[in-house]
């Protein structure tokens, strides 16, 4: 896939230092799986908090640490595989979130013909899978904060640009925008948000408090 | 990136090459262009770490353990982290550097940016939170030697940046380090540093190119 929408530099640079919501870091871990410009630039902002700590300057361990710790040395037994990760047709960390690949996903209609599948995460933030039928629009909404969206299949169109497989878009509370599916291929995305979203013409809102979207 | 991932077999670091730590392939790469500071070589953490991967040499650990345990203390600390706190992570992340050096790879991160992965994830489970990974690259067949341009690199990045941070406005600075110790929110944290990552960045593209090729 050819990936022209990536992660902005100071969300990369939040998750090297492990500050993001974990909604949002599973966006940014799926996005790294598959595009290898972000990858590199996550290794540089990794190897920036590597010179942080070097840098430091130390406080001592109390006495006997480092006697304690060579002590269980023995005990301690060698790693030399990572654990293994499920294979599928979606990137790793998303599938950890699915429990399977996208036919495990549990959608739940949300009228339209759109579709939602919330997936477990800390309430810091949440995080969803959306099917949006092709040539669907998803109604408009505002935004009170930040919202990341990852397209995973089809693609979308908004005011600003054309969004394809593995593209993210990054919205915070200056855009309301109108994504709408392209035509040919229902749009399947992952959408991080830290505030509700808050569709005008969808939804009611009390359905939106019911629905958690 | 994810640093814990790879295997990546050096056969110049190999037992049967015991003089890993006397000046070796990555050592001879070292002095090479490089002005030593107040007289003294600093120490080569990088063969310290790998005479712990393929000997379990405690000497070389103590020593890893000399350097970063104190500075990983600090990092915490520095965080909020209470001191018993953060004094048990630092010995949970040194026992983890411990088990889990056969995972380490000198080609792709200096052994600081590697401590410092592991001690951001510790950071996070103790404030039980969660962190998803990306996914693992398979950086190909094992025995397939490192570049030893690369392994020279990656471990003198951290001493570059060291020294560029230093260099920075001190407001910046502080920015900087406060957004890695984990008193910023993502809110508050500016992606502008005035760092040179470009040189980085590259360095690991080159690298993804060339792994790409590979699997074909």
């Amino acid at each position: 896939m050819t990936i022209r929408h990536h992660i902005p530099d100071r969300l990369l640079m939040a998750y090297a230092a492990g500050q993001l919501p974990e909604a949002f870091s599973l966006v940014i871990a799926t996005h790294v799986s598959v595009c290898d410009v972000c990858r590199a630039q996550l290794a540089a902002y990794e190897a920036l908090g590597g010179a942080v700590v070097e840098r430091t300057e130390g406080i001592a361990m109390r006495d006997g640490s480092l006697e304690a710790l060579m002590a269980r040395l023995d005990a301690l037994p060698p790693v030399s595989k990572t654990v293994a990760r499920p294979r599928g047709s979606l990137p790793a960390p998303l599938m950890d979130y699915i429990g399977g690949d996208l036919d495990s996903v549990k959608w739940r209609p949300i009228g339209m013909g759109v579709r939602q599948a919330l997936l477990p995460t800390d309430r810091s933030a949440t995080v969803r899978l959306l099917h949006i039928p092709a040539g669907a629009p998803v109604p408009d909404h505002g935004h009170r904060g930040l919202e990341m969206t990852m397209v995973l299949r089809g693609a979308f169109r908004d005011q600003l640009d054309r969004f394809g497989p593995g593209d993210v878009e990054v919205a915070d509370t200056e855009l309301h925008h109108t994504p709408v599916a392209e035509q040919g291929e229902d749009c399947i995305c992952l959408a991080a948000t830290d505030a509700p979203l808050r569709f005008t013409g969808m939804v009611p809102r009390l359905a939106q408090k019911f629905l958690r979207i | 990136m994810t640093l814990d991932a790879r295997r990546v077999e050096i056969p110049g670091a190999r037992p049967e090459t015991p003089d890993y730590g006397a000046p070796g392939v990555v050592h001879a790469r070292r002095t090479q262009g490089r002005t030593v500071e107040n007289g003294s070589a600093e120490e080569d953490w990088t063969a310290l770490l790998i005479r712990v991967r393929d000997r379990q040499d405690r000497a070389a650990f103590a020593q890893l353990y000399r350097h970063f345990a104190p500075r990983v203390k600090a990092f915490l600390m520095k965080g909020g982290t209470g001191e018993a706190l953060a004094e048990e992570c630092v010995q949970d992340v040194m026992a983890t550097l411990w088990q889990k050096a056969a995972l380490f790879d000198p080609a792709r991160a200096s052994v600081a940016t590697w401590v410092f992965t592991i001690a951001r994830n510790r950071r996070i489970d103790a404030l039980r939170r969660a962190r998803p990974e990306p996914e693992d690259l398979d950086w190909g067949p094992a025995g397939d030697e490192p570049d030893q341009a690369e392994v020279y690199e990656a471990a003198q990045e951290t001493k570059r940046l060291g020294e560029a941070i230093a260099r920075l406005p001190d407001k910046q600075r502080v920015l900087i380090e406060r957004a890695y110790f984990g008193e910023l929110s993502h809110t508050e944290i500016a992606a502008e540093t005035g760092l040179p990552l470009g040189t980085i960045k590259s360095r690991i593209r080159l690298a993804l190119e060339r792994l790409r090729q590979q699997l074909g």
